[in-house]
């Protein structure tokens, strides 16, 4: 884009295809692109999160050390938390958002589509900072995704590029939240009202503002650590008057909100693909948007839940019970909603509704061992055990991760113009679905019995449990190469599919081409 | 207001390398940055990074600019650059939020328990039984030694003043430029970006002022939360400055129309919001 183009490109850009050769890709401004980049990235960063969590839960196989060094250990651990949240699971995210928003609300583009590009492009970079980590001296941090001073001080020579690799994914999911509440309150076809926008949108809506919301706050707590490392400031010393506590509070006043930034779209997926699959509109469509207003409001005054034990005066601990405990409420009425729709409906079960529902059941039980753990006097004896490990695990991988390969499974045939092999989809569902029971149930039951978290060695009273933990977790791992291969045989060719794809699907995007336009709406289509 | 007939079109771009640039650029100054935090040498690495990057936003801004003056963007885009802008600030307010909660965060909570206060926390007790809770301080260990406090009524008071005269300054050249005064336009822009120079220079003398008095960045937790906050605020109306500087030499080039002057806006909301950070540290980093 240079000075000619702005002579003539007010009214022919729109016909332009993509540009040729792999510089498509370093200089697109194009959302399909963009959320592709992100999406293969995100599967990418999938695999590498995923052997740390092998090496893990190797190392557990057994009591005692066999194949690591606890610092090494340690690494992992920390490691793998901040691939998987930060380089998988919200890139994935995010890589959905790009593709369907602007198809879901009759947009010819994302609002700010260089910036868009910007928003994808600081990732590779911010990823490699990190992961460069693993060959510095003194290694990659180990001291946990939450950083926790003063042990996160003692970081070698990875603490800075820690730093400002969590600056540079937050400039990234910054922008990319501007950009996304920017199409979605300016893009809208003539007609959606709010009120009538798909559910995905209102969900990534909702998003969006968390992100703004609290990445800012993450980037000033890790910029206080750094100043306290190298330029003598006292916020986490308490010999200078500050609190190590203190940390803990900014950061999970950033940290709460992040786990429903995790969440939040995996519901809009959700109440996407049921009521396709149930062929009944969604029930309670307004007390889901209401719903999801209410937990993001709730999940900026519940953060010190993940504080009971620091010593906190009475009247927070039991403050922050009780609104914790309120979020149950509204996710109460998301899962009512979602059983609901599917009540008495014609329901066939292609994969993308094999994983919204395996979502709804074992997203529950996550909810509900959080509900245990909103509970003070019951959490001083889980926390910090592997029943935690067992509650994030429940709403993240058969959460979260489902939610991401039900939209893939749902919305590839239109990406890409071809079907995937129903056959290989359902497969890769049941074996994902068994195995991470068998990966993750285990785990609280010895959470339970004291197992503690973030620890290479172990009681032996332990062990059979430890055990078949590991068991799921490789057999988890490898049917995610099934995965893999079904998404990469799929983009590359197969059965070609309709526009329309599913029978009852409802929505703009199911009526563009499969695959569709390069500029989706050029002209927008007009919603009564 | 977007009517339905100017969003027939909305212009999407094509193909841009500023942004993959941008990253190389912003990359490459960090890990410089990170080379010299490491005990290496960094400085070139850092150098070249921030070069990469001023040279890829002049590029990247001008090009918007020349499509903006060449009359592309409707009322339309230009919805879409103020929500960004909007949402932008948004996310400004909270990184300073997060400064300002550790800054009552310490002095409403710890620094009393430091001190004995509540349920008589076991740091009171047992490492520092003296300490007594009092704010400025450096903590009970006296991190930094003794130090002087800058009093709010000197230069701090000068800053707001300077500060607020600005804020009217620019809403003055706004006006101007919405009644298509250009003389005053240029002239409103002038001061209100002398006004922030000035202000600049006054923060430095404050600093010097400060050090002298041993308040330094490692003076307890007073000195971090001063220097942090201030310092960023300081950051913050360094690139407001520039901001401004920029808008007046497209002012000076004839730029901007009475409807069409998002840029300018967008420094003066910015502008804006450097202003009301100052009034917050005014009050709880100076005053009380
Ligand atoms: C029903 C709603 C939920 C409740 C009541 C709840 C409650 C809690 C509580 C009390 C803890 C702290 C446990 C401890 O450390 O002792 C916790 C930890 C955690 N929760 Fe939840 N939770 C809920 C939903 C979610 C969701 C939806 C997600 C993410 C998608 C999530 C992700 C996490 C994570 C990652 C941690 C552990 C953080 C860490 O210490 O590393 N939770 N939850
Ligand atoms: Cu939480």
């Amino acid at each position: 884009m240079n000075a000619q183009a702005v002579d003539h490109a007010d009214h022919d850009d729109h016909h332009h295809g993509p540009a040729k050769g792999w510089m498509r890709w370093l200089t697109t401004t194009n959302h399909k692109d963009i959320g592709t980049l992100y999406l293969w990235f995100s599967l990418a960063m999938f695999f590498v999160g995923g052997a740390m969590a092998l090496v893990i839960r190797a190392e557990l196989f057994q009591p005692g050390l066999q194949l690591v060094a606890p610092g090494f250990f340690n690494q992992m651990t920390t490691m793998h938390a901040l691939v998987m949240i930060f380089l998988a699971l919200m890139p994935a995210f995010v890589g959905l958002a790009n593709w369907l928003l602007p198809m879901m609300i009759g947009a010819p583009d994302m609002a700010l589509p260089r910036m868009n590009n910007w928003s994808f492009w600081i990732l590779p970079f911010a990823s490699a900072m990190l992961l460069a980590t693993l060959f510095v001296d003194g290694g990659a941090p180990a001291g946990g995704w939450t950083m926790y001073p003063p042990l996160v001080l003692q970081t070698g020579a990875a603490f800075p590029m820690l730093i400002f690799a969590v600056h540079l994914l937050g400039i990234s999911s910054i922008m990319g939240s501007i950009n996304i509440i920017a199409t979605i309150m300016n893009m809208r076809a003539p007609g959606m009202t709010y009120m009538k926008m798909p559910l995905f949108v209102w969900t990534w809506f909702i998003t969006a503002y968390l992100l703004i919301a609290t990445m800012p706050v993450l980037a000033g707590a890790v910029t206080m650590l750094l100043t306290d490392k190298y330029f003598a400031t006292s916020f986490f010393s308490a010999a200078g008057g500050g609190d190590p506590v203190m940390f803990q509070h900014i950061f999970w006043f950033f940290g709460h909100p992040e786990v429903y930034i995790l969440i939040l779209p995996a519901f809009g997926i959700v109440s996407q693909i049921i009521p396709t699959f149930a062929r009944k509109p969604l029930f309670g469509y307004s007390s889901m948007v209401y719903a999801t207003a209410s937990i993001a409001f709730l999940s900026f005054i519940v953060w010190a839940h993940h504080m009971f034990t620091v010593g906190l005066p009475v009247e927070a601990e039991l403050f922050f019970m009780f609104a914790t405990m309120l979020i149950a409420v509204p996710t109460g009425v998301k899962v009512f909603n979602w059983v609901s729709t599917m009540w008495q409906g014609a329901m066939t079960f292609e994969t993308p509704m094999l994983f919204a529902i395996g979502f709804v059941i074992m997203f529950t039980i996550g909810g509900f061992s959080g509900l245990m753990l909103a509970l003070t006097p019951v959490d001083f004896q889980y926390h910090d055990t592997y029943f935690v490990v067992a509650h994030f695990h429940y709403v993240l991988v058969p959460g979260a991760i489902f939610s991401v390969m039900a939209a893939a499974y749902y919305w590839i045939p239109k990406w890409t113009g071809n079907m995937y092999d129903e056959k290989l989809g359902r497969f890769h569902f049941w074996m994902s679905t068994i195995f991470v029971n068998i990966l993750f149930f285990p785990q609280h039951f010895v959470g339970l019995a004291g197992m503690p978290r973030r620890i290479p060695d172990y009681a032996v009273q332990f062990a059979d449990f430890n055990a078949i933990s590991t068991i799921g977790a490789f057999g988890f791992g490898l049917s995610q190469l099934l995965f893999a291969y079904i998404m990469i045989k799929t983009a590359i060719g197969g059965k070609k599919a309709t526009s329309e794809v599913w029978e009852g699907a409802e929505g703009l995007e199911w009526t563009l081409s499969s695959p569709p336009p390069y500029h989706s709406f050029s002209t927008q289509p007009i919603i009564k | 207001m977007a009517t339905s007939t100017d969003k027939q079109h909305y212009f999407v771009p094509d193909t841009t390398i500023w942004p993959f640039l941008a990253s190389v650029g912003l990359t490459t100054l960090l890990m410089g940055f990170i080379n010299i935090l490491n005990d290496g040498g960094g400085k070139f690495l850092m150098l070249a990074g921030a070069v990469v990057l001023f040279f890829t936003f002049w590029r990247w801004f001008g090009e918007v600019i020349h499509e903006s003056e060449g009359r592309i963007y409707s009322s339309w885009e230009d919805k879409s650059f103020r929500l960004g802008m909007s949402w932008f600030i948004f996310s400004e307010v909270m990184f300073f939020a997060a400064f300002f909660g550790a800054l009552w965060y310490a002095r409403v909570l710890s620094v009393p328990w430091l001190g004995g206060a509540g349920e008589e926390f076991e740091t009171h007790k047992w490492l520092w039984n003296s300490y007594q809770a009092v704010w400025p301080t450096n903590g009970p260990a006296n991190v930094g030694g003794e130090f002087n406090v800058i009093g709010a009524w000197g230069l701090p008071l000068v800053n707001t003043l300077l500060l607020l005269a600005s804020g009217v300054t620019v809403t003055w050249a706004h006006h101007a430029l919405k009644h298509n005064n250009r003389k005053h336009l240029i002239w409103g822009l002038a001061a209100t970006v002398a006004l922030g120079f000035i202000f600049l220079f006054c923060q430095a003398l404050e600093y010097s002022h400060a050090y002298h008095g041993n308040l330094t960045l490692g003076s307890g937790i007073y000195g971090s939360t001063f220097f942090m906050l201030t310092g960023f605020h300081g950051m913050h109306v360094t690139l407001g400055a520039i901001i401004l500087l920029i808008v007046l030499i497209r002012s000076i080039r004839g730029h901007f129309t009475p409807k069409n002057h998002f840029a300018f806006e967008a420094a003066a909301w910015y502008w804006h919001f450097v202003d009301v950070v100052w009034l917050g540290l005014f009050i709880f980093v100076y005053i009380l």
